[in-house]
């Protein structure tokens, strides 16, 4: 038996990510109860010190040519290595695109149980007990993992943040990597074409639904709107399904689920499967013409009104509330 | 070169999701069921591959009852060429890693040389499944991917990843590859479909026809699920009254600012 938390922390372009803090703050949480230290595993370079800031007692290093951009094989390997060296009891990481591809690999070299994307973890009578929601969020399930380590991934803004100074030693682990590791070659990265975050790590996100009623509209409405917050532009599935916004805006059971502080709904009706992928948004902003629109049972704040006269005054209100 | 197609049976995303009296699970009497909606993208991609003539047939394998066999005969209906139900009493209460074993043992049985699965079940969004395949038998994969190419071994393929860029990977078959939205679209059955799909035979297998014995099953599962609930109810909203469309964004700036502290 492993003792015990070892946070995987994904860093991108040498940039450490806020999960990895929001993971580091509730480990030492969970490790006061279930006893056992905290460390951090940073694959292929980041700044050590802001995870010691954020309690890892050690940091795990992995350098090398080979985790300049992720791949399954090599980051699945130094993961591996390292847990062989720390012998954690748990492993947490990110529920990323990264993260759902890596873990579960991991977990069955391992032969360990996952629990993916959690949106909390609790000590109930000295066992780790992760919350997550299955149906896309139409009901939650509670899960327990009886393997060493047992493996738990988060979903991004489930945890705040808060500092706390670990011992932060250094401990450099070499990775041995062989052919089998090298399964995949990534050819080209292809950045972000926008400045915001990505909808599943967004703090603030401003959706439009159907009565957009085209893509230049939601050009017009939608995405000054959301420049206005700094969010980021999401659409319900009638709306990219009727070509006004691209897939990858798509909020709902089939397309992203988020979890942001401030999620503003623009003309959507709120079928069930778009409140799945939105419903744990801190707050929940509806504006829908249609006063019986199912939205506003979910909504924090509601406005009834034609969208296309509250938008823009809102993007003019938010812009001078937050340009100062 | 067979490609496998792993299609799964789960309640339509319009369904209202009921838990039962003992919070082990929901209520599946008024469910509609459905394929799983990223399957399709998968089913779709191993056909338009079989047309390119870049595989020789299109299996689809699905664990389930007896009462997923609808969905499999829509797989056929479409145009897989054959089906296998992996199903054993000896399955039952297996988590992700044991549902793995059955579907890699699988694999192996049926001689697929690609695998193509949805990047996630829509019911226990695990996310899971397919990766651990791809250990179990030491195959490359390739997760949530957006464009698809396969030229003799080399598979290329456009995966997400994370903060809103993408890459584009290559990995050579046999490989696990999980489809997302936007891959292509899945097309409907046709009449004809339908009806040679009335006359195919689905094949069951089982834990013995696979060798399987042990790691599945309740008995070899680390992971346990319990305590179904509905999502934890919102505290009740209000609507923001006001004189002007102006007025009304107003008064949200301030409700968002000195109320909620979001912005």
């Amino acid at each position: 038996m492993g003792s015990g938390i070892l946070v995987f922390a994904e860093s991108d372009g040498g940039q450490v990510k806020k999960t990895a803090f929001e993971l580091l703050t509730k480990a030492r949480e969970l490790a006061g109860a279930l006893g056992g230290g905290v460390s951090a595993v940073l694959i292929g370079g980041g700044d050590t010190a802001g995870l010691a800031a954020h309690g890892a007692d050690t940091v795990y290093t992995v350098a090398g040519d080979a985790y300049g951009n992720y791949t399954t094989g090599a980051f699945t390997r130094a993961l591996q290595t390292v847990i062989g060296q720390a012998d954690p009891a748990v492993v947490l990481g990110a529920a990323s695109p990264v993260g759902k591809d890596l873990l579960p690999r991991l977990a069955a070299r391992l032969d360990a149980g996952l629990g993916t994307e959690c949106t909390a973890l609790d000590v109930v009578d000295g066992q780790l007990v992760g919350t997550r929601p299955v149906y896309a969020g139409k009901a939650t399930v509670t899960v327990t993992i009886s393997s060493s380590p047992a493996v738990y991934s988060v979903r991004p803004n489930s945890f705040s943040i808060s500092a706390g100074a670990g011992a932060g030693s250094v401990v450099a682990v070499d990775v041995a990597l062989g052919a089998d590791d090298v399964l995949t070659q990534v050819v080209e990265v292809k950045a972000s074409s926008s400045a915001v975050a990505d909808l599943t790590e967004a703090e603030r996100i401003v959706s439009g639904g159907r009565s957009l009623k085209s893509e230049e509209n939601f050009q017009r409405v939608i995405v000054p709107l959301a420049q206005s917050l700094g969010a980021t532009p999401g659409a319900s599935r009638a709306a990219v399904d009727a070509g006004y916004a691209p897939h990858s805006w798509q909020v709902g059971q089939t397309g992203k689920v988020v979890n942001p502080e401030l999620y503003i709904a623009a003309g959507i009706s709120g079928a069930i499967q778009h409140l799945a992928g939105m419903r744990t948004s801190k707050v929940i902003v509806a504006i829908n013409k249609d006063a019986e629109a199912p939205i506003f049972q979910h909504a924090s704040y509601g406005i009834v009104d034609d969208l296309f006269d509250v938008c823009p005054a809102l993007t003019e209100a938010f812009g001078a509330a937050l340009g100062d | 070169m067979k490609i496998g197609v792993c299609l799964k049976q789960v309640p339509a995303t319009d369904s209202a999701i009921k838990i039962n009296a003992d919070a082990t699970g929901i209520v599946t009497d008024d469910v509609k069921w459905i394929v799983n909606p990223y399957d399709e993208f998968a089913l779709e991609a191993a056909l338009q591959l079989k047309e390119a003539g870049q595989a020789s047939e299109v299996v689809v394998l699905s664990m389930g009852a007896a009462d997923s066999e609808a969905r499999i005969k829509d797989g056929l209906a479409r145009g897989a060429g054959s089906a296998v139900r992996l199903h054993d009493d000896a399955f039952a209460g297996s988590d992700s890693l044991g549902i793995a074993r059955v579907i890699a043992a699988a694999c192996k049985k049926a001689e697929i040389g690609l695998l193509l699965c949805g990047r996630q079940a829509i019911d226990t969004d695990n996310w899971q499944v397919p990766a651990m395949v791809a250990e179990l038998l030491g195959w490359g994969q390739v997760s949530a991917i957006s464009t698809l190419a396969l030229e003799g071994e080399t598979v290329t393929a456009t995966r997400a990843a994370g903060s809103g860029s993408s890459h584009l990977v290559q990995t050579r078959v046999p490989a696990v590859l999980t489809c997302d939205k936007g891959l292509n679209t899945p097309r409907f059955a046709t009449l004809k479909g339908i009806m040679m799909a009335k006359r195919k035979k689905i094949a069951c297998w089982g834990a013995a026809d696979l060798g399987l014995d042990g790691g599945v099953g309740a008995a070899g599962a680390h992971v346990t699920v319990s305590g179904y609930a509905p999502p934890a109810a919102r505290p009740a909203g209000r609507v923001i009254d006001g004189d002007s469309p102006a007025a009304k964004a107003q008064e949200l700036v301030r409700l968002l600012r000195e109320e909620a502290k979001v912005i």
